[in-house]
């Protein structure tokens, strides 16, 4: 499967005598300056709506590009684990909806979301992997749209069609959590700590057996390593990043339904995820960000244009026709790609590695 | 079959006794008790028709999904883009011509051509990349799901049929039996048997083409070894090129027969990608016996859900989905 060649970008070995400060790229300090600045230049809406949401989903889709680019399975069942966490916390914390909800403080209904949602998530993992490839996506993408019509139909815990509004943040610190800046920073803080977490993973022993499962699973069980728990327990962490996101996209929008875990926003996560690239977990940000915008200004864009504004589908599926046609990895491999063209040596066209 | 009966006593039994409680459910005058118990006879017998001849329109649906997989190892999520195109084709034709029959070569020929566009233009160049096939078969149904919503809007369409096929059709089954003594007979829509009864027709055909032929040899061995069959000197694409024409053009005649069952809108393409995709999961990957099973599984399932139990009718399928994976991940037909 070309899609998902091993990262060697990510693995790099860190060169020996500094300490772990000065080895963090010099990238990585500009973006993280620039991000942590952000509330004093962009205005309310940028922030909340574009960037708050822009982490959401990418957190979303991380969790695909951690099962995707890590474990070679591609799974559509992400967005519902993400309703899963978001209507558990509507359920057990609190809501307008207050004849289902149970009205517990957060800290005990936060955790409960997020176990549950990753049980469900390992319980979606257990079905998928008995397939492989595109099996997968097929399950995967029965499984949320059975998610999608139980919650719909189920009035007595799901609250049926209209789902659950009212569901706020809790007011720790006496900061409102919803308010744009103070929104702003909890969604930066979960979508940077899921990405580190995921760059530490992905080189910890059990990001490496699971890149090797990726890879060869006879001969990494033959090495004696369980493939099916390994492949389970990466959709249970996939899941658990699903969950976060899925609590934070329920508080953004302070309501829950099942429009939120459709098939189309199922869909929506693995364009995602594609658009940015699966090899490096930095790629789903940047799919986010790019569907966000196109979703925000397309409308626009199409009316001045003189087309008319609901045409934003088909821009955004052409966008994700034409980077799967003609880049596999996304946007990270067309950049790759390009910074392979402008090392080689035009004379001899070999890479420009040695001297 | 004797040799399913032979290797499994115990199931071949159990089969056998749930067929002929069915029977004698279908045939027999329901005694007072059974009434009570599940509701009236009619009402049985009609979730039992409708679960029947909506298992014929998935059977269409999902026989070409399952052909084209089985050939060409391509998931096509766009199969319910080209139910619904066929749907709105068969449409304008018979609004055109006036002519209902007239919408089934026309929805199938153009479909079907559409369907060659795809694999010339873009399955052939990424043949063997399973995965990559499959995301460009999600852009394009969202391109073309958008494209239709341009084109027809969010209108229900409904293409009527003729009016010799329209009204009930009397049978001589039994619903129930009047205070005088009279026997009450079900009336059935006659177009839904007629339809069931063309499913069927062309399941056979499909059969005794796969089965009998010289070109249903080539897919037969396609299925089981591309390359070796194309080391044989087979002409590969071609068999290809035909498989998805046909596969394509079946989605079309599916998408005429449900704008008839039921209304042609936008959205219907991923209801019937779905319930094709469960089909085959259920009946067996590639498998044209197994997608005649699942589709009768799954369409007995939705209307008898729908009937006993209203509020969890969709996820009783996905139930069965569920079962079948955990137990015979390869599907009831599938082979492993």
């Amino acid at each position: 499967m070309s899609v998902f060649d091993p990262s060697e970008s990510s693995l790099a070995a860190p060169s020996e005598g500094q300490s772990w400060l000065e080895r963090i790229p010099i990238a990585y300090w500009v973006v993280g300056l620039i991000l942590l600045i952000m509330p004093a230049i962009a205005g309310d809406f940028m922030l909340f709506q574009i960037f708050g949401w822009t982490f959401i989903l990418g957190l979303i889709a991380l969790g695909l590009m951690f099962l995707g680019g890590y474990g070679g399975m591609v799974s559509l069942a992400q967005m519902s684990i993400a309703g899963v966490g978001g209507y558990m916390v509507a359920i057990f914390g609190v809501s307008a909806i207050d004849t289902i909800s149970l009205g517990w403080p957060w800290y005990v209904a936060i955790p409960i979301a997020l176990i549950i949602a990753m049980l469900f998530g390992t319980l979606t993992g257990w079905l998928a992997v008995r397939t492989e490839g595109i099996y997968t996506i097929m399950i995967t993408l029965a499984i949320a749209a059975a998610f999608f019509y139980f919650a719909r139909q189920n009035y007595v815990m799901f609250n049926g069609f209209s789902g659950f509004n009212g569901v706020l943040p809790p007011m720790l610190f006496g900061v409102d959590w919803r308010g744009p800046a103070a929104f702003y920073y909890l969604t930066l803080f979960w979508a940077a700590l899921g990405y580190l977490v995921v760059l530490y993973i992905s080189r910890a022993p059990f990001g490496l057996a699971l890149q090797g499962v990726r890879d060869n699973p006879r001969r990494m069980s033959a090495l004696g390593y369980n493939v099916t728990a390994h492949r389970v327990a990466a959709y249970t962490f996939a899941a658990l990043l699903a969950a976060i996101g899925g609590i934070l996209l329920t508080w953004q929008s302070a309501q829950i339904s099942p429009g939120t875990a459709g098939i189309g926003p199922a869909i929506d996560i693995l364009v995602i995820a594609v658009i940015g690239g699966m090899r490096h977990p930095v790629g789903p940000f940047i799919g986010a960000f790019i569907y966000v915008i196109l979703k925000t200004y397309a409308i626009d864009a199409l009316v001045t244009l003189g087309l008319a504004g609901e045409r934003f589908q088909l821009l955004i599926g052409i966008a994700f026709l034409v980077i799967v046609f003609w880049s596999p990895d996304g946007i990270i491999g067309l950049w790759d790609r390009l910074r392979e063209d402008r090392k080689r040596d035009p004379l001899t066209g070999r890479g420009g590695e040695g001297p | 079959m004797t040799d399913f009966a032979r290797r499994h006593p115990v199931w071949a039994a159990v089969i056998a006794i749930l067929a002929a409680i069915l029977i004698w459910m279908i045939f027999a005058l329901w005694p007072s008790w059974l009434v009570d118990l599940i509701g009236k006879k009619k009402v049985f017998l009609n979730a039992l028709f409708n679960g029947i001849t909506l298992g014929g329109l998935y059977f269409l649906v999902a026989s070409g999904f399952t052909l084209i997989f089985g050939l060409m190892r391509n998931v096509n999520l766009a199969h319910g883009s080209l139910y619904l195109l066929g749907g709105y084709v068969g449409y304008e034709f018979a609004e055109l011509t006036g002519y209902w029959l007239l919408a089934f070569p026309a929805a199938f020929i153009v479909v079907a051509v559409f369907g060659m566009l795809l694999q010339l233009v873009v399955f052939r160049r990424m043949e063997g990349q399973d995965l990559r096939q499959t995301l460009v078969t999600i852009g394009i149904s969202i391109i073309m799901a958008d494209l239709m919503l341009w084109g027809w809007g969010g209108d229900f369409y409904n293409i009527s049929a003729p009016s010799w096929l329209s009204g009930p059709l009397e049978t001589i089954l039994v619903t129930s039996q009047k205070r005088s003594g009279d026997l009450v007979y079900l009336k059935y829509p006659l177009v839904r048997v007629v339809i069931f009864l063309a499913a069927v027709a062309i399941g056979v055909a499909m059969w005794l083409l796969l089965n009998r032929t010289k070109i249903g040899m080539l897919i037969r061995a396609g299925v089981d070894d591309r390359d070796m069959l194309s080391a044989t000197g087979a002409r590969i694409q071609l068999v290809f090129l035909c498989v998805f024409a046909f596969g394509a053009g079946l989605a079309g005649i599916a998408g005429v027969v449900g704008g008839t069952f039921q209304s042609v809108a936008p959205g219907e393409d991923i209801r019937f990608l779905l319930a094709s995709l469960v089909v085959v999961i259920v009946g067996g990957m590639g498998s044209i016996p197994g997608a005649a099973l699942g589709a009768l599984l799954i369409g007995l399932a939705e209307q008898f859900g729908s009937v006993y139990m209203p509020t969890y009718a969709v996820v009783l399928t996905f139930l069965i989905m569920v079962g079948v994976l955990a137990f015979r991940p390869q599907g009831l037909m599938g082979r492993s």
